[in-house]
């Protein structure tokens, strides 16, 4: 699974999540960046993410993301186990 | 893991645009249109921006007091993630909840702090979730000689003492959430063999916490069923637990907070009541007009036909607990009837039928006759169709009333509908049970009036007696359901719970009275309450509401001579009456005209949005010469 086909899915999540109809994603975005985007939205986005992708992303690398590139890496190598 | 869907609700076409809609209307959306929005099978993404729009609005949309609701939540672990399923799931009965979050685990003391946040809030109704984690720690399992059941039995008992604390406190209704069942087995298979089990404890804990709650009159949560029938991991995702102590997972809280809801609008009275079932290729299958009475699959010799017989076998189980049962189907009526008369593997009959429409006429207009013939209001019907075109005409004409989506296996429809939960009931009463019969032997009165040339004499010829005492512990449950169920013949809307009904019971100053009538036909059950306070030298009638199934028959007029007789007894000189209009109680708008009060200024009353009525105690004359009054 390439970036071109996670970024528009996964920028209508969390556009819906963070309530913020023109948010746009780049590698670099973290929570700083975005207001409202706490430790409980980021549990609303790996959700629905892993329901959107079919993955499910173990607490470990949870642990370790950092911003939108990171989680985007996480998609890309799980989506490809599950495949 | 994936969405726990309320598949009983059709899915959102494009759940976007739906927001636009609700935001963008030329009319501004109100709660009715939040309310259909919210009928839909939404996830925790949707419920979470359905709720943020409503959120926006609703200050603005003027929703009646009778419709809303304060609920305080107290938890042991995170619950704000169930926020916005639970305010959908009461939006999705037009209900609008207002949430207060007890501080995780600080409930105790926000109870005992009178100035607390908690207090200051004033809930209606309290939410108790605990979790498992916080349970099995409190059984302390690791005593020595500890049993699951000893040990179920001293938290609940520690539970108990909660429930009495915010009884005592808050006094609101209790809901109580079951535990989750998180832990893993120890032993396997046998598991209840092992006295510090945390996963065998957890199942007594359910298991006694039912007799306890149901004693001490608390209402559950049962999340425990439901985590079973769709799986423990899609209601709980144990990684979730411990980055941030959500027990119930996001992708089963618009479902927890359908079940709240439920439960709320059953507090609330605004359960449906009737099940309203069309006929071919829904309670048999084939077409009875084309396929005639031998063509129609039912019962044994099939399995679609043994599965219908199985939904028609649930739906008169429904019928024996409460629930009223009518038809509405576009056959011949003749045709239809046969059917139930003479098909010999029919579980239901014409008798279990409180309306039978069968014609041609569009179902819409039908289901609004059915409502018309048993005096309820459109949003108590739910309405069972095999036929999806037929569904959405319904949701469209009429979006009050309950529409199912309806699996094409007649095997899974039983099961659909119990997931539904339209029907949520809290207390089964003897009057629930009777009230199958009651709606038969009311088809009999009416055959009756339709051969009595006038209706003095057809009144007379019932033989009613109106029974009548004061509030008192054997009836109160059936009391405080008809007062907080009951719409239409209700001057003042005023819900009370037991707490509030124990009250007048023990307060010199007020009288709460509770009217049966029977006649030549049966029973009709608790059909009226009335509640009097002291105001000065009168007594202000604060409640005033019957059920519909007896109007016209000049009940008012003798509860109004039972209400005098117990308003001279305690000294008064004269009656109060109100009337608070609501969307729904237009019937009763010119009730104290009729019964000759006269209309009075509120002056400095704190109920001004009420219109006030006086009558003296001796210009009370009243008329009611078909009714014999009896003091129980």
């Amino acid at each position: 699974m390439t970036d071109a086909d996670i970024y528009p899915p996964l920028t209508d999540i969390m556009r819906d999540v963070l309530m913020q109809d023109d948010l746009e994603l780049s590698p670099e975005l973290s929570a700083k960046d975005v207001e409202g985007w706490d430790s409980f939205k980021m549990i609303e986005i790996i959700m629905a993410v892993e329901a959107q992708f079919g993955i499910k992303v173990p607490s470990q690398q949870l642990d370790k993301l950092e911003n939108v590139g990171d989680l985007v890496k996480v998609i890309s190598e799980r989506a490809k186990v599950a495949s | 893991m994936s969405h726990v869907a309320l598949d009983w609700l059709p899915v959102p076409a494009d759940s976007r645009a739906l927001l636009r809609e609700l935001r963008a209307g030329t009319a501004p959306a109100g709660l009715d249109a939040f309310a259909q929005a919210a009928r839909h099978d939404l996830d925790f993404i949707q419920t979470g921006r359905l709720d943020h729009a409503w959120q926006e609005r609703r200050a603005a949309a003027g929703v009646e007091a009778s419709r809303t609701l304060k609920l305080a939540i107290l938890s042991s672990s995170t619950t704000a993630h169930l926020h916005a399923g639970i305010r959908v799931g009461a939006l999705r009965r037009r209900l609008d909840v207002e949430i207060y979050q007890c501080e995780y685990g600080q409930f105790r003391q926000e109870l005992l702090d009178p100035g607390s946040a908690l207090h200051a809030f004033a809930p209606d109704v309290a939410l108790v979730a605990l979790d498992a984690h916080h349970l099995v720690s409190s059984a302390r399992l690791e005593a020595e000689g500890a049993t699951a059941d000893a040990a179920a039995a001293r938290v609940i008992a520690e539970l108990s003492g909660l429930w009495r604390l915010i009884r005592d406190r808050l006094r609101t209704p209790i809901l109580q959430q079951a535990a989750l069942p998180v832990d893993p087995e120890l032993m396997g298979e046998n598991e209840h063999r092992l006295a510090a089990s945390p996963a065998w404890f957890l199942d007594s804990f359910n298991h006694a916490l039912r007799a306890s709650a149901s004693q001490e009159g608390v209402h559950l949560v049962a999340v425990d069923r439901h985590a079973r029938r769709h799986g423990l991991l899609n209601w709980h995702d144990p990684a979730m637990w411990h980055r941030a102590k959500q027990e119930i997972a996001l992708h089963a809280a618009p479902f927890f907070g359908d079940l709240v809801g439920r439960l709320l609008g059953a507090l609330r009275g605004v359960s449906s009541k009737v099940l309203v079932l069309d006929l071919d290729n829904t309670v048999w299958g084939g077409v009875i007009g084309d396929d005639g009475l031998s063509g129609i699959v039912l019962g044994q010799g099939s399995a679609a036909g043994e599965a219908f017989a199985a939904f028609q076998r649930y739906a008169l189980m429904l019928g024996q607990r409460g629930v009223i049962l009518a038809v509405c189907s576009k056959n011949d009526e003749a045709v239809a009837m046969q059917a139930f008369a003479e098909h010999p593997e029919m579980v239901l009959r014409a008798p279990h039928i409180a309306s039978f429409v069968a014609n041609w006429d569009d179902k819409a207009s039908n289901l609004r006759r059915i409502a018309r013939e048993l005096n309820v209001g459109l949003d108590s019907l739910v309405f069972v169709d095999d036929n999806p075109f037929e569904r959405n005409l319904v949701r469209r004409e009429l979006p009050i009333v309950a529409v199912p989506e309806v699996p094409e296996d007649p095997a899974l429809v039983p099961l659909r509908l119990a997931d539904a939960g339209y029907f949520e009931s809290l207390d089964v009463t003897g009057d629930d049970r009777a009230r199958l019969q009651q709606y038969q032997a009311n088809r009999q009165r009416e055959a009756m009036a339709a051969e009595a040339t006038d209706l003095d004499s057809y009144l007379a010829d019932l033989e009613m007696r109106l029974r009548w005492k004061r509030f008192d512990e054997i009836d109160l449950a059936r009391t405080v359901q008809l007062v907080n169920k009951t719409n239409q013949f209700n001057l003042t809307t005023r819900r009370i719970d037991d707490e509030e009904a124990r009250a007048v019971m023990n307060d010199p100053d007020s009288f709460g009275l509770t009217f049966r009538l029977v006649d030549r036909y049966g029973d009709n059950g608790l059909i009226a309450v009335v509640i009097c306070r002291r105001e000065g030298t009168a007594f202000r009638i604060d409640n005033w509401l019957m059920s519909c199934r007896v109007l016209g028959r000049g009940v008012e007029q003798a509860t109004l001579a039972a209400v005098a007789a117990e308003a001279a007894r305690a000294g008064g000189d004269a009656l109060i009456g109100l009337f608070a209009p609501s969307a729904k109680n237009g019937m009763v708008r010119e009730h104290y005209d009729r019964l000759g009060f006269i209309r009075v200024e509120a002056d400095g009353a704190d109920d001004a949005q009420a219109v006030r009525y006086a009558l003296p105690l001796d210009a009370v004359a009243v008329d009611h010469p078909a009714i014999t009054l009896q003091e129980a």
